[in-house]
This record gives structure tokens, sequence and C-alpha cells, in this order.
């Protein structure tokens, strides 16, 4: 299948790594990728602040960088909530007759990386090695939002050599929220703070999600704390061998 | 006037930062709606419906909306024949107006009071008191905070931010009750001989109400102490108080609600007293009764296509008890009487988007969408947070946050924009970065390194990856030479020690 691989702004600009590994992963189980370099942000950060219209501006880029694209996969639940959840919203509330159409065609073909490999291609054992102790989080979009479900677990419970720790409070949210985090960061530390306890208390050597967002969330409260304990996005693990470790 | 109401007197953030300060606080709030979570959650899995009911529920309260106008009329028409009398109160003032009016004309000193979250939204207690007559509170919970003279931080459980310890000293001086411990059977009992004698002795009474069937002008609470049954029956005069948006079209309907209300809120399959009444009675009950119907902002939150769904809400406080920002700061950092997720979309559409602190309240949730999960009739509780920021942030259109948002959409739109920005930004971030980490931001992000360090921009963008990967029939099968590090691949970690 020809995937057309949506990287989102963060993973371009701060996560590199974690596109790098889902475009290994997916050429791995045999698949084209393809990476329109036109691609920007899905306006999430925009809309969920209140600027409608700009993000608006950023609807409509997405839809024109990926209408003819077969399906489009992102290493991020939120960025595709939004798509799939918000995209409409934006149009509606815009009255854009003609955007809500294009969007409505598309927003079905945007998936998560965990829920095209587990729903779409029915793939959960992706051949993956990562010899450690991990806890997973389930993000609140991909939870609620996408409801992808346990299809995560899924594949990290057929990663060999991987000791899967169950979290604590698992469908508690970490606290970013975007903007959130910096508009109420007192209230978004405490929510961080319980988060960083529950990873902490699951012993694991790392804690892993689909979604830099929250990642950076959690990684930044557990380097501030010099806990030992690192951050890994799900693709880096999933993109792991024993010949190539990548996280 | 006194505190409550629903108008904040500080911005969400000012106020949470004062909340989130009270470790009890923070430790009761913590311990209750973690509790109250589970048992939630075991109390719906019983209903293999749970779902069909919540969609009848949320379809029964959109047709009431959408017919707002002739049921209310309806309910109007049918309290009349029953013998009551039905009064239009367009705001706080004049709903307080009407009921101090009734109460002064009997005479009264004292009103016992029951199920009084509108009350508490139209400041009742303090409207009294102005015409000197002292309000009673007789839920357990709100004769604590009363006599604490606290506010309701929760809509169902007011003073869910007091523990047990701290309700025996609070007893022990305004009642007198010497020698309690702090078992709750000894704190209930000593609540329970103050309150007798004011139900023996009052007599004017006001309720709040659940709901109101219009079809036959019947009038519903749903309670767990009896008192309520008390208040309904033992006064010589009756006034509720009830929300426009609280009528339902037949007894009917009634069954869907209470089927949906006990579980969400106190996560009993049935709560201990449901009490309805139908106007007046001879020989029996009160021998008067006033119904006051409130608007108070409601019908211009009907008017808007997206907010209206808010109005569905039955004050089950589901949405509190999943909220993670709630369980945190606590209700008392929203302000407002209607705390919350629900309070987040109801206090600034109620005051019409025109108060500035609660116009603070649409960005106090993080959108985890654990409220949309949890309310039973299906409040897109996100999606109008959404909505209300927009129409806020429409208004200050030269703020520097609003250019800020400008210039990133402006950059965003392009590729080129994009990559030159995020180029920008890595040659910029220098003097931030320290051991591989920025612990200090400026300006309107420095929230976010109060307590978090954050990844600097990446060395290699992945677009600059992808442009020097090799061409696909020059790759071999571990794909391309170098990582975004620039590093070789090497089965190591980041800080060198060996995987």
């Amino acid at each position: 299948m020809t995937i057309d691989l949506f990287i989102t702004c963060l993973n371009d600009a701060m996560f590199p790594r974690t596109g790098e590994a889902t475009v290994k992963l997916l050429e791995r189980l045999g698949h084209e990728v393809r990476f329109n370099e036109a691609q920007t942000c899905c306006g999430q950060m925009h809309f969920n602040s209140g600027y409608q219209e700009d993000a608006l501006r950023l609807v409509r880029h997405f839809v024109e960088t990926f209408r003819d694209a077969e399906v489009v996969v992102a290493p991020s639940g939120s960025c595709v909530g939004m798509v799939r959840d918000l995209y409409p919203r934006a149009a509606e509330w815009a009255g854009d007759e003609e955007l809500l159409a294009e969007v409505n065609a598309l927003a079905p073909r945007v998936f998560e990386l965990s829920e095209f490999l587990v729903r779409h291609l029915g793939v959960e054992d992706v051949g993956a090695y990562y010899p450690h102790r991990v806890t997973y989080h389930q993000t609140c979009h991909a939870m609620r939002i996408l409801r992808v479900g346990d299809a995560p677990l899924r594949l990290l419970r057929n990663v060999r050599g991987l000791k899967l720790a169950e979290l604590p409070a698992v469908e508690q949210c970490c606290g970013f929220g975007g903007t959130f985090s910096v508009k109420n960061p007192e209230t978004s530390t405490a929510m961080l703070a319980d988060k960083v306890q529950s990873v902490l208390s699951t012993r694991a050597e790392a804690c892993t999600a689909g979604d830099n967002s929250c990642l950076m969330h959690i990684g930044g409260g557990l380097s501030r704390l010099q806990a030992g304990t690192r951050t890994v996005h799900l693709a880096e693990i999933l993109a792991s061998t024993e010949a190539e470790v990548f996280a | 006037m006194s505190a409550g109401g629903i108008v904040p007197r500080q911005s969400f953030q000012e106020a949470a930062r004062v909340t989130l300060a009270n470790a009890q606080m923070r430790r009761n709030l913590g311990h209750a709606t973690t509790t109250i979570r589970e048992k939630r959650l075991r109390a719906v899995s019983e209903l293999p419906n749970w779902e069909e009911l919540r969609d009848e529920g949320a379809a029964l309260k959109d047709h009431v909306l959408a017919n707002l106008g002739d049921y209310l009329l309806d309910l109007e028409a049918s309290v009349k024949r029953r013998g009551g009398q039905v009064h239009w109160a367009r705001d706080a003032a004049e709903a307080r107006g009407i009921i101090a009016d009734i109460a002064a004309s009997h005479g009264a000193r004292e009103v016992i009071k029951v199920k009084s979250i509108t009350t508490d939204e139209i400041e009742l207690n303090a409207g009294l008191a102005e015409r000197g007559i002292h309000a009673i509170e007789t839920d357990l919970a709100e004769l604590i905070v009363q006599l604490a003279e606290d506010r309701p931080s929760h809509i169902l459980v007011p003073a869910i931010h007091r523990n047990r310890a701290e309700i025996r000293e609070l007893f022990r001086r305004k009642l007198g009750a010497e020698g309690l411990t702090d078992e709750p059977k000894q704190l209930a009992e000593a609540a329970r001989l103050y309150l007798r004698e004011k139900f023996l002795t009052t007599k004017v009474a006001v309720s709040g109400a659940n709901f109101a069937v219009a079809e036959s002008g019947t009038v519903c609470i749903v309670e767990s102490e009896g008192n309520g049954r008390m208040c309904l029956t033992m006064p010589e005069v009756l006034i509720s108080v009830m929300g426009l948006e609280k009528v339902l079209p037949t007894w009917q309907d009634m069954a869907v609600f209470l089927r949906l209300l006990p579980r969400s809120s106190t996560a009993e399959r049935m709560n201990p007293y449901t009490s309805f009444w139908s106007g007046v009675t001879p020989g029996d009950g009160p021998r008067e009764f006033h119904l006051v119907l409130l608007d108070n902002g409601r019908t211009d939150v009907l008017a808007d296509e997206v907010g209206r769904q808010t109005l569905r809400c039955i004050r089950c406080s589901a949405c509190l008890n999943v909220c993670p920002v709630y369980e945190r700061a606590g209700g008392h950092a929203y302000g407002s009487v209607y705390p919350g997720p629900i309070g987040a979309i109801l206090t600034p559409q109620l005051l019409h988007l025109e108060d500035k602190n609660a116009n603070t309240l649409p960005w106090a949730s993080s959108l985890c969408g654990a409220c949309y999960d949890a309310c039973p009739v299906k409040i897109n509780i996100p999606e109008v947070l959404l909505y209300l920021r927009g129409k806020i942030t429409e208004e200050k259109p030269l703020s520097a946050e609003a250019i800020a948002f400008k210039t990133a959409a402006w950059v965003m739109s392009e590729p080129h924009r994009f990559e030159g920005a995020i180029k920008l930004a890595r040659m910029g971030q220098g003097p931030l970065v320290r051991n591989g980490a920025i612990h200090a931001l400026p300006g309107m992000l420095g929230g976010w390194t109060e307590s978090r360090d954050l990844p600097p921009i990446a060395a290699q963008s992945f677009r600059e990856w992808w442009r020097k990967r090799p061409a696909p029939e020059m790759r071999g099968t571990d794909g391309d030479a170098q990582t975004s590090e620039g590093e070789p691949i090497a089965p190591q970690r980041e800080d060198g020690v060996p995987l």
C-alpha cells in the first residue's frame, strides 16, 4: 500500500526520530511510504486556543496537501484526533460547506499509527525487539476521540524482550493540553506530578505513548526530577529490532 | 451580596493558584473523586443499555429545548390548575425579590431550604438576609458549608473539600455538640437534632427542583437524606425555584432521567428519596405553593446553536468527578456555584461572555474528554469549550498572544516558511539549551518551564533527514546511513549507556 505520512510539526522540528522510526517500520512491513513536503501543521494548537480563523488556514492547507492520498498515517493520536473530530467542526463553524465536504471525504482516511497497524492492516506483531521494562501511557485523544482501545498494547505485547509494566490511573490526563500547560501552569503541573509519580511507581526504564506532545510533557517532568526514567515514542520501540536499536 | 453566585472574583488561573496550595483539600478531593469515579463505573456497567439510555436522555432534552416555550406554558397552566402559583423571573435579582416578598408576606424570620444550587446561583440567602430573614440549609453538606461560612465546591457534595475531623470541629463550635467523635453516624445525629427542630417550627420552605412535568404540573426532587421530604411536607408555604430548562413533557420522560441521574451522580441504582408534588392538597402538606421559573441568561444560551446543549445538564456532577482539572484545583477555583467542566461552559454563557473572569473558564481544561464520556445526556463539553474559546478570542484581535498565533498560522501555512522558522528557532535557542534541554523559557511560555524541561529543536528536522535519504534503489535493508542526530545508528542510548 502507498502510505502518505503526516509527521506533524512537533515531530518534524523536535522529535524527528519518531518520524524516522515510522518510515522504517512501515517500510519493513512492505509498504511504500511517501512524505509530501508541502505539509506543515494540523492547526490543533490554533483551534484549541481559540484562534479558529487562523486554524482554518491550516485546515485548508492540510486538505490541499493530502487530498489525493490513499491513506494518511501519523505518529500522533492528538493531531489525527484534530483532523477526524475537529476539522468538521472547524468547517461547520466557519460555514464553509465546500471545505466540510472535502474534510468529510478525507478525514476517514487519516489514521493514527497504532490503529492503522492493528485495525487497518491487521498486524499485531511487527517483529520488534526491545529488551526493556516499559510502561504505556494512554493518551487522551487516542483513547477518547480515536478510540484506539488496546491497539498499542497489542503491539507492545508482541515486542520481544519487552516487559510491560501496567501504569496506575492510566486513563488520567498528563496535564499537557497544549496551551493549557502554559495558560494554567500550576494546575497542569499538579496533574503532571501525579502522572510522574504513577510512571515512577512502575519502576519502568521508559514510558511510552503514541504522542510526543504528551511524552514531551511527562518527559519534561521526569527530566526536571532527574528521575532516570525516560520517554520514548511507541513508533521508536516498534521500529527497533535486534539488528537496529532505534529508541 | 454574599459570596457564591455565578460571578467569579478572579480568573481561574489566579483562583487555582490559591486552591492548589491547600494540601488538605487536595487530599480530601482526590480521595472522594477517586472513590465515586470507581463506584459510578460499576453502577453504569450494570445497565446493558446505558449508551442507548444516554442517547434517549440527550434526545429528550433536545426536544424539550427546541419546544421550551410551549412546555413552560403547559407547566404554568398545570400548576395553576392544581392550585399553585407561577412566577417568571428574568434574572437573579427578580427571583430573589419574588421569594423574599412571599416569605415576608407570611411574616417569616426563618426559612428552611433544600436542594439549593439554583438558590445559590441567585444568592438567595443574602437576599433574604437583607430583608431580615435567615435561611437554614437542611442538606447536610450545605449545612456544613453554611456553618463554616464557606462556599460549596461541588454540585452534589458541596462540602467535598472537607473531611470528618474538620466537620466535627465545626459542629462542636457552631452547634454546641460536645463530646462528638468523627464517626459519620455521630456527625449525622448532631445535624439531625439541630435540623429536626427547624423542620417542626419553620413556616416557609424553599426548594430547588430536579425536574417538572408539564402535563401534570408536578415538581420533583431527588435526594438522599430525607430532609427534602421534610421541607416539602411540613411547612405551610413552599416555594420551589427552577431553571427554565428543567421542564419535561410527560411522566413517561421521568423514567429515563430517574435511571440516568442516580447512577451518574451518587453511583446508586436509585436514590433513597424521590419526592413529587403537584400544587396544593387541602388538609395535606403546604397550604400555598409557588413555582419560580428562572431565566437568568438561559434563554440566551438556548438561542446559541452550539452552546444550547449545555442546557441538557441534569446537574448530576459526573463530569466533576472524572475531571482531572477539577480534582486538582477544586470547585472554588471556578468561582461560581457551577464548578468543574459543566461550570466552565455554563458560567460564562449565563454571563453572556461578558465577564472577564468567567471568560477564563473555557481554558480551565486540558481537553482530555473524560467529561464528555461521563455525561449522561452526552453534552459535548470539549466541543462547547472550544466554541466558547473561539467566541471569546474573537474579541481580542490585537493581544500579544493573538499576534503570535496569527504569525504562527502565516508561517505554518507555507512549508518553506515553516522550515525557515525551525532553522531560526534552532539558531536562536542556543543560549537556552543546557545539557541537552531547555530549563527556562522567556515570556508567555515561561509557565511551562516553571516545572518542566523542554527538549530543544532537533539538530536535523525530519524533512531534512528525508531529503538526505538515498533513493529507494540505493537503500539497503537497514535504510539510511544517518539518524537525525547526525550519528550513525549504534545500539546504545543517547546518554551512552549500552542498551
